[in-house]
């Protein structure tokens, strides 16, 4: 009798428990080396608790044991999706701290390859996410766009991935020849890709089914989490570090922040696919404008800034790519801090994610795009 | 071993053969059976063959990429036999606490039915292993066995995402087999046969497909509860990559996985062949000999359901089985009532 009355009370029906598993570090759609410990409940997300580090290199402490110059190959390393943009961060943080003024025509080359690369980003991220939905082809479609601009950037760089682009001061060299009309063309033949690949999914019953409605961010949860960049502007909120705090030439640049109030996975789809558009424009703005001119500006051969800090914010693919730089007057940085945004909105996941289904959770975490280098540094 | 109801011409023809040389009666079914296997296993695994090559092909002209191309003379032609031995040599891995028995049987218990179901397929004119009176019903019973398999594997692999995966396989596959049993229900009453080979010799006229508006609706039920059947995007939930690594094969390797593999792909052949044999008139077909006909739109519907795999997106676990229940099983049942109806008016 006593021992009847110890049981739990029970839901009708048969007994179930919560299972435990590990999705990642190794699992197809964990970006990565992500470990997410899902806890299930049959099919729907109890709770999800991301477990991150496998990628942790210690970045930030060794930029205190390399020269400013030679820690600008390291941050190609932090969203190795967007070098560029982690080479703008680091290049702008320093410039402040140094007071470095950087010629005109630097700042618009910056801007074009740093737009081009959050074209190429996104891609990346397009073909990701369409293949965590199942969708193999976009996969291929978008390796095979963002193929034309790696092209681009082996031609101004040299370099297909981690290009080390920029340097402190400017750019390393000015364009090469023919680079332009190369833009230009590969803009050409991106566009009506974009839209194919648009018109591929965005209208697919399916695909809707997938992503509307799915991992929804408030827009509360989303300020409360500082989450920024696309997953920010699915949640309703137009907040574009280009246009909040702008830096280089964007001022003077004209380009919508795209952003959408629902903040779901479909959202979140439909503010980069419009940012990739923005983007392209932004680029052929500034190939019409560029003036002619130095590429770099003149650094003293020990370069030593002294001491003081400075705090660069960009808007990376992810978001709000920040650096923290402090100086003692030595050859290298006292310290370095990163403002990862894919740090900041894999927290959000949480959220997001309780109460889907496994097939939710891979949805949603392909829509936040988050890049595991950055993360972890 | 029982007497087929009505032997088939091919059957016949070589009984007949048997006979004449004078060899002992006892013996010519025990033969008949053997060579009725051997048959259709080179059959089959020449197709899991041809079809793995196509659907390579198939999805590099989709994706704008080529292919395989370097193995065999052309079009890489023997890459999928340079994998298949590639398999074969593999060790053979069963993880250290899995249940031994069921890991080894599974993918047995997948395949063989996915073989054994060919024997009720007529491919051409008298051209049926056997022609049983209840073919249909025998097709049905013996392709919800995969199941089973499915569930072993889950559940054998020691394995969580092989459980989950085991767990979406059977789902998915008992919600499908309903609205399928019920459209394949609607040809039955048209032809008033169980017979593979009576319903197609019911088409000599008319194709299934055009003969009346229910069996158009039959077709479409057929196809899309057969693409859940044999796990294509977008029903591709219990192999799921995204999602499970690779459900209820995760733990599968070398040739216990490459069986696997030839059982979802001969049924993939299966499946389309039925769905001919059902609907688009069999073999008949005019000028070219009957089996060319019966390859020819088997192979059409393959290349549809392989355009299918590489344009969707994959449906989440909880949509497709609402998609199962409260779609396709109630269309397939007003299809079906629709049907009688329709026989009753204008058939008679």
């Amino acid at each position: 009798m006593s021992s009847l009355e110890a049981l739990p009370v029970q839901a009708p029906g048969l007994p179930t428990d919560e299972l435990v598993i590990n999705m990642g570090p190794q699992h197809p759609s964990t970006h990565g080396v992500l470990r997410l410990v899902l806890t299930l409940d049959g099919e729907v997300i109890a709770d999800v608790d991301p477990d991150i580090g496998y990628l942790h290199r210690g970045m930030e402490k060794i930029a205190e044991n390399r020269t400013y110059a030679q820690y600008l190959p390291y941050t190609d390393r932090f969203d190795y999706l967007s070098s560029l943009n982690s080479n703008l961060a680091y290049c702008l943080a320093v410039e402040r701290l140094a007071g470095i003024e950087v010629p005109e025509r630097a700042h618009y080359l910056r801007v074009i390859l740093a737009e081009l690369n959050r074209v190429a980003s996104h891609l990346i991220w397009l073909a990701t996410f369409a293949n965590d939905l199942g969708a193999t082809t976009v996969f291929l479609y978008g390796m095979r766009e963002r193929e034309l601009i790696v092209d681009l950037f082996e031609m101004a760089l040299g370099a297909r991935l981690t290009y080390a682009g920029m340097r402190i001061g400017g750019m390393p060299y000015d364009l090469p020849d023919g680079f332009e009309q190369a833009t230009r063309d590969a803009i050409r033949q991106i566009r009506p890709r974009l839209d194919e690949n648009d018109r591929l999914l965005t209208g697919n019953q399916i695909f809707q089914s997938r992503t509307r409605g799915v991992g929804v961010l408030s827009r509360e949860d989303a300020l409360a989490y500082a989450v920024s960049g696309p997953t920010l502007r699915g949640s309703g909120v137009a907040m574009d570090v280009r246009r909040a705090d702008p830096y280089c030439i964007y001022d003077r640049l004209d380009f919508d922040v795209p952003s959408f109030p629902q903040g779901d996975c479909f959202a979140r789809h439909l503010v980069r696919i419009e940012e990739m558009r923005q983007s392209m424009c932004i680029v052929e703005q500034c190939l019409d404008r560029m003036p002619a001119g130095p590429v770099r500006a003149k650094l003293p051969r020990a370069f030593k800034p002294a001491a003081g800090e400075a705090y660069a914010r960009t808007e990376s693919p992810r978001g709000d790519l920040s650096m923290f730089v402090v100086s003692d007057g030595s050859a290298s940085p006292c310290r370095l801090r990163v403002r990862a945004p894919s740090f900041a909105n894999l927290q959000a996941l949480k959220v997001m994610a309780r109460g889907g289904k496994i097939g939710d959770l891979v949805a949603t975490l392909g829509s936040i795009d988050i890049v595991l280098g950055e993360i972890d540094r | 071993m029982a007497h087929p109801v009505s032997p088939s011409e091919l059957y016949l023809w070589l009984h007949g053969l048997w006979q004449r040389a004078g060899l002992p009666e006892g013996w010519w079914l025990a033969l008949w059976a053997v060579l009725v296997a051997a048959v259709i296993l080179i059959f089959v695994l020449l197709t899991v063959l041809i079809l793995i090559w196509l659907e390579r092909k198939v999805s590099g002209d989709i994706q704008s990429r080529l292919g395989p191309a370097r193995v065999g003379t052309k079009f890489g032609l023997l890459q999928t036999a340079a994998d298949a031995l590639k398999l074969l040599l593999k060790e053979d891995i069963i993880p250290a606490c899995a249940d031994k028995p069921l890991f080894v049987i599974a993918p047995l218990l997948v395949f063989v039915p996915a073989f054994m179901v060919y024997i009720v397929l007529p491919f051409g004119r008298g051209l049926v292993a056997e022609n049983l009176n209840l073919g249909v019903l025998y097709v049905i019973a013996v392709s919800a066995l995969p199941a089973l398999g499915f569930l072993m594997a889950g559940w054998g692999s020691n394995n969580k995402y092989s459980l989950i995966g085991g767990m979406r396989a059977v789902a998915q596959l008992m919600t499908y087999e309903i609205p399928l049993g019920l459209a394949v229900l609607t040809v039955v009453m048209a032809v008033g046969s169980l017979s593979t080979v009576a319903i197609v010799a019911h088409q000599r006229a008319w194709w299934h497909i055009v003969a009346s508006p229910p069996l158009a609706v039959a077709f479409v039920v057929y196809f899309v509860a057969a693409l859940a059947e044999v796990n294509r995007i977008p029903f591709d939930l219990p192999e799921a990559e995204a999602e499970l690594v690779a459900g209820y094969h995760t733990e599968y390797s070398g040739m216990r996985w490459a069986i696997f593999f030839m059982g979802e792909y001969a049924y993939l052949f299966f499946v389309s062949a039925f769905a001919v044999t059902l609907f688009l008139g069999g073999w008949h077909g005019p000028f070219l000999p009957p089996v060319l006909w019966f390859l020819i739109k088997t192979y059409a519907i393959i290349l549809v359901v392989m355009w299918i795999r590489w344009t969707y997106p994959r449906l989440r676990i909880d949509q497709v089985m609402r998609f199962g229940w409260k779609v396709l099983v109630p269309v397939a049942l007003i299809n079906l009532v629709v049907a009688g109806f329709w026989l009753v008016w204008f058939a008679t």
